[in-house]
């Protein structure tokens, strides 16, 4: 599939492709407009997106021996929930990269220098921005933003905790000062933070974009509420959907953070009671609902917590009935993860159609909407 | 709306009217992060509030600095959670002593406007959002009466206030009925650093304590029942009820 290389502008309407994976042969699928989820939804159903902003999560530093590394981070930071084994406040996971930048295929770039649990990296604060516009603004410009190695995973180097020097305030102005969003050879160009953010990002948990949600617009979302179709949040830390190492790719996604607000479990149970259909925005909102239910013995309880859930065909799904997510590709993780919501011959077939009709991949691309027609497709009970 | 712990971004909050207003939300509990440019003097305030038993966050940063806006949200969400209330306190005069318009740079009064327009929408922008997704929030735009009335010298900020005035009536016109609510405030003449960059000669006695206004305009944080897109004054406001 085409990626598409650059945010959306105005004048390029989302496109949404709908399977039906419940229609009779040959009516699976049709190709529309994102505007035209006010036709494809219906009063009653629930739409829940991840609300998590898009943090700056890639730093570039230098090693106490001065050579250059890239830090990705994946998930931690003590915000919230409950993260990983050793992640406390001012301290993530990360993915390490060497020399060269998001323009080199990450499978390309030269691995990370060899580092030890101890071991110091530092961030140029006053450099990192590339961006002239910042060069007026005040606070914590020109102090280096510095970080320790606090263990190296055992089976892939390129894999560590990290905790940084500084806390609170004092940390987050840093990283938005050091740090810029992840992205990947096939965008066109530099990209801001603004660009990477849904239209309701809240807490900044997520290191590459919940990018099913770049298509909503707040005209689109309001004009839903008000036909009936309730809009519920989760916060989930979408973790990076790559790092260049085979081996640590197959790991993907580490555990990650998510938290349910009690408002989105009462309108799961009103929307299961009135017979609508739960929609997952994007596979991190799947990952959140479902992941809370299987700890949970198939119930979606309000909170915060860490799931390990991998979705694919195998998983029985307790709490979503659709999924509006971008157009994955066959073999990547994504599609996989869409066979928990549709036949991977079925799914084949609308790709082979979505490409055939110009539809564009990645994260700034078109949408899928897998959805069936009828009430539920699964009972309630 | 009760202000016990909940999150609250408050813009030029170094000094004046914002830092008071920071104090007196402090106090009744509410979890503050506090933006300006003036790093050692916002440090100051937010420490002192720690010191007092309350929460709050610096966040040095130029809301007129469009690179500024997702890293003042993003860090206020990551310090205090959900941001239920912002505060658009923080105002740009100009140059002083203040110029006829006919003397004024057009740079000077863009610099005005990224100050107390556009970075009031752009921070908007970026905060209503989750509070839409939540259907609760207030966005309170700190104005002028210098937004109404035609005080000679007083061009750039004044035409700045009338539109900040302006953006706030539509944004509440647009979203009327989402649980977002909007108001704004012209909190009077006060003894502040900034009264008397402008006013260098006004007698001090005349001026409303910024503390007394902060007071005021805690109460109005904390009245649901002010009407979506009101404009309300703060001399008013004691009398009126």
């Amino acid at each position: 599939m085409k990626p598409a290389a650059w945010p959306r502008g105005g004048a390029r309407a989302t496109r949404l492709l709908h399977l039906d994976p419940d229609a009779p042969p040959g009516w699976s699928f049709g190709s529309l407009r994102i505007g035209d989820l006010r036709a494809l939804l219906r009063e009653g159903d629930l739409l829940v997106v991840n609300d998590a902003a898009t943090m700056p999560a890639s730093l570039r530093g230098v090693t106490a021996a001065g050579l250059p590394v890239e830090v990705r981070l994946i998930g931690g930071g003590g915000g919230g929930g409950g993260h990983g084994e050793d992640e406390g406040e001012g301290c993530w996971r990360a993915a390490l990269f060497g020399a060269g930048d998001w323009r080199q295929r990450t499978e390309e770039r030269p691995p990370p220098p060899a580092l030890r649990t101890g071991d110091v990296l530092r961030f140029d604060v006053a450099g990192a921005s590339g961006g002239a516009g910042r060069t007026g603004s005040p606070g914590s410009r020109g102090r280096p933003l510095r970080a320790a190695i606090a263990s190296v995973d055992a089976r892939s180097a390129r894999l560590v905790s990290l905790c940084f020097e500084a806390r609170g305030a004092a940390l987050w102005r840093a990283l938005y000062h050091a740090g810029r969003p992840v992205q990947y050879a096939h965008t066109a160009g530099e990209l801001a933070l603004w660009q990477v953010q849904t239209a309701y990002a809240a807490r900044p948990w997520a290191v590459e974009a919940p990018s099913a949600g770049l298509a909503l617009s707040w005209e689109l979302l309001l004009d839903l509420r008000r036909r009936g179709i309730a809009i519920a949040r989760v916060t989930h830390a979408a973790g990076l959907s790559s790092t260049g190492d085979g081996e640590l790719d197959a790991r993907l996604p580490l555990a990650e953070s998510y938290e349910v607000p009690e408002d989105t479990v009462r309108a799961v149970e009103s929307t299961r009671r009135r017979g609508g259909r739960v929609v997952a925005v994007g596979t991190t909102a799947v990952r959140a609902l479902e992941g809370d239910a299987s700890s949970h013995g198939g119930r979606l309880v309000a909170g915060a917590g860490t799931t390990e859930l991998r979705l694919g065909p195998a998983v029985r799904r307790r709490v979503v009935d659709g999924i509006l997510t971008g157009v994955h590709d066959p073999g990547t993780s994504h599609f996989a993860l869409l066979e928990c919501f549709a036949p991977r011959a079925l799914l084949l077939e609308a790709h082979a159609f979505a490409e055939e009709q110009g539809y564009l991949g990645h994260e700034f691309g078109d949408a899928i909407l897998i959805l069936s027609e009828q009430r539920r497709a699964r009972s309630a009970a | 709306m009760d202000i016990q712990g909940r999150g609250v971004l408050i813009t030029g909050a170094s000094r004046g009217l914002g830092a008071a207003l920071a104090r007196v939300l402090a106090r009744q509990g509410a979890r503050l992060a506090l933006v300006a440019r003036g790093e050692k003097a916002l440090d100051e305030v937010a420490g002192a509030i720690r010191a007092a038993g309350g929460e709050a966050h610096a966040i040095a940063a130029d809301v007129g600095a469009k690179d500024e806006v997702y890293p003042i949200a993003g860090a206020a969400a990551a310090l205090v959670g959900d941001v239920e209330v912002v505060v658009h306190n923080a105002s740009d005069l100009g140059p002083v002593p203040l110029a006829l318009l006919a003397d004024t740079e057009c740079e000077e009064l863009e610099r005005v406007l990224a100050v107390n327009v556009v970075g009031p929408f752009r921070l908007t922008k970026a905060l209503a959002g989750p509070m839409l997704l939540r259907q609760r929030g207030l966005v309170v735009h700190v104005s002028s009466d210098a937004a109404t009335s035609a005080y000679p010298r007083w061009g750039p900020y004044g035409a700045s206030k009338a539109a900040l005035d302006q953006l706030a009536r539509v944004w509440a016109a647009e979203l009327e009925g989402t649980g977002v609510r909007f108001f704004g405030v012209d909190p009077g003449e006060m003894d502040t650093a900034m009264h008397a960059a402008a006013m260098p000669d006004a007698d001090r006695s005349t001026l409303a304590r910024p503390e007394e206004v902060a007071g005021k305009l805690a109460q109005m944080i904390g009245d649901d029942a002010i009407p979506n897109g009101a404009r309300l004054e703060a001399a008013a406001w004691g009398t009126r009820r």
